[in-house]
């Protein structure tokens, strides 16, 4: 079995007094994909977030290939460098340009030469097919094409392991497939990852494990076969019908 | 034509004087405008943070300029000075100090809001990448914030400028003083010097004052 990237154990995670995680723990080993779904509001942005400490935990504690990430410790940001995060609404930097962009963290973090990050930037955009948009400004690109560039520039720090929270939920319909794309390649390509989405199809192609989040824990944890064929428990039926629902709904619209 | 009283400005050296009259106001206002700048980028950042002392301190300070006409300012730190500490503060010094201690403060209020108004997510998106607090700073949150305050401060600078026609008061020789000066000297030879003098520095501080609105309005489109 291949090694833990990343070990979360015993995870509490509270707001105020109010718990939003208890006692979660998940390992996710090299090259895998893990696929975190659950209602709206069940804490799965907050668990990416206790990954790379953007929250502070109130119980266990949470280790990158043997490192202890914690708000308070001095090597933060070097480990943050590791962990590549997506998020929702792309957070592109508006003041930049796209490799700008793409270019401030490896430059200013990991002092590569300027010259070298700019030959990968651009052929990861290539790869992305952004590459003519290397000098545009985020604001005059597509929704798409910019969580596309956010993929990249999370890619360019050669990250141990990708956070993807609802990539796809702020698009709209016609350029979900764009970004899911990518994100399939990089599962293609052996990246660990991730990944929290409403997209089930794409869930079910990408994951090599899902797991399903409710009440404060992991509620269902299995294969994808499994998951969508054979859930175990009445609350991932549930949530699986809620998706069924919908697209009846559109078959008969 | 009326006379305009416009020929005074030809008399000997009327009229670079007044340039130099203008050039001692501009001096005072730049030089504060730069120290405010710099001092007001630090304590606006620090205020930047809900219940800091700094944020305190910061409403404090705007407070009390807020409520203190700069006369009163400028006479505490000229005369005041002499009296409290026997500091022998020149005009011009003292000037600088009381517009300095007026800049900081608003542009230290600019910045706050400014540097408060980045979406939380922006910060934290570039920590995800790894930069430390500073360099989310200096890379990510300053160059946001000081394109949403550049026409706030040209503002401030400006009227800054405007204000300088006060340390007349503390014996500063700047641009009104010198006109005082022409205009009493030609009461007899040119009575409507008067019109013409302050035609020529109304010419001046727009003249002085216009190159900064334009380049507001240049980085302003620059950066949209
Ligand atoms: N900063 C915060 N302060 C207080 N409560 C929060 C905060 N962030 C999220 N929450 C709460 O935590 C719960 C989980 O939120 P979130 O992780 O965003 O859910 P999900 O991503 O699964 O939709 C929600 O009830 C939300 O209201
Ligand atoms: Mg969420």
């Amino acid at each position: 079995m291949a090694e833990a990237v990343l070990s979360i154990s015993h995870l509490t995670k509270r707001f105020d007094d109010q718990t939003i995680l208890e006692d979660l723990s998940l390992e996710v080993r090299e090259g895998e994909v893990v696929v975190i779904v659950g209602s709206s509001g069940c804490g799965k942005s907050t668990l990416l977030r206790c990954i790379n400490a953007l929250e502070d935990i109130q119980g266990g504690e949470i280790r990158l290939r043997g490192d202890l990430i914690s708000h308070n410790r001095k090597n933060l940001p070097e480990l943050r460098q590791k962990i590549g995060m997506v998020f929702q609404n792309y957070e592109l930097f508006p003041h930049l340009t796209v490799l700008e962009n793409i270019l401030l963290a490896p430059v200013k973090t990991q002092k590569r030469s300027r010259q070298n990050v700019r030959e990968e930037a651009l052929a990861l955009l290539e790869r992305v097919g952004l590459k003519e948009k290397a000098d545009s400004w985020p604001r005059q690109l597509s929704g798409g094409q910019k969580q596309r560039v956010a993929i990249v520039r999370a890619l360019i720090m050669h990250p141990e392991i990708l956070l993807f929270d609802e990539v796809t939920a702020a698009l709209d319909p016609e350029m979900v497939r764009e970004v899911l794309d990518v994100i399939v390649n990089l599962a293609d390509q052996g990246k660990t990852m991730i990944i929290v989405t409403h997209e089930m199809s794409f869930a079910r192609a990408v994951a090599d494990r899902i797991i399903l989040l409710e009440d404060r824990r992991i509620l269902e944890e299995s294969d994808p076969e499994t998951f969508f064929t054979a859930p175990k428990t009445e609350q991932a039926k549930k949530f699986l019908r809620t998706f069924e629902f919908n697209r009846k709904n559109k078959a008969e619209a | 034509m009326p006379d305009l009283g416009l020929e005074v400005l030809w008399k000997g050296k009327n009229f670079v004087r007044l340039l130099g009259g203008l050039w001692v106001a501009l001096r005072i206002s730049l030089i504060a405008a730069g120290i405010s700048v710099v001092l007001g980028i630090l304590l606006g950042v620090a205020a930047s943070r809900k219940r800091s002392v700094s944020s305190v301190v910061l409403r404090v300070w705007l407070g009390i300029i807020h409520i203190m006409p700069q006369m009163v300012l400028l006479f505490l730190m000229y005369f005041g000075t002499t009296r409290l500490f026997s500091w022998n503060l020149s005009g011009e010094v003292a000037a600088v100090i009381v517009f300095s201690l007026w800049g900081t403060a608003e542009m230290g209020d600019l910045v706050r809001g400014a540097v408060s108004s980045i979406p939380a997510i922006q910060r934290e998106s570039a920590e995800a990448l790894g930069l430390k607090p500073a360099q989310v700073y200096r890379w990510i949150i300053l160059p946001q914030a000081v394109r949403r305050l550049i026409p706030q401060s040209i503002n401030l600078i400006t009227r800054m400028i405007k204000t300088t026609s006060l340390v007349t008061l503390i014996g500063v020789v700047e641009i009104l003083k010198v006109a005082q000066q022409i205009i009493e000297a030609n009461r007899k030879a040119s009575p409507n010097a008067a019109f013409g003098v302050y035609l020529a520095i109304f010419v001046m501080y727009y003249l002085a004052c216009r190159p900064l609105s334009l380049a507001a309005k240049k980085l302003e489109k620059h950066w949209r």
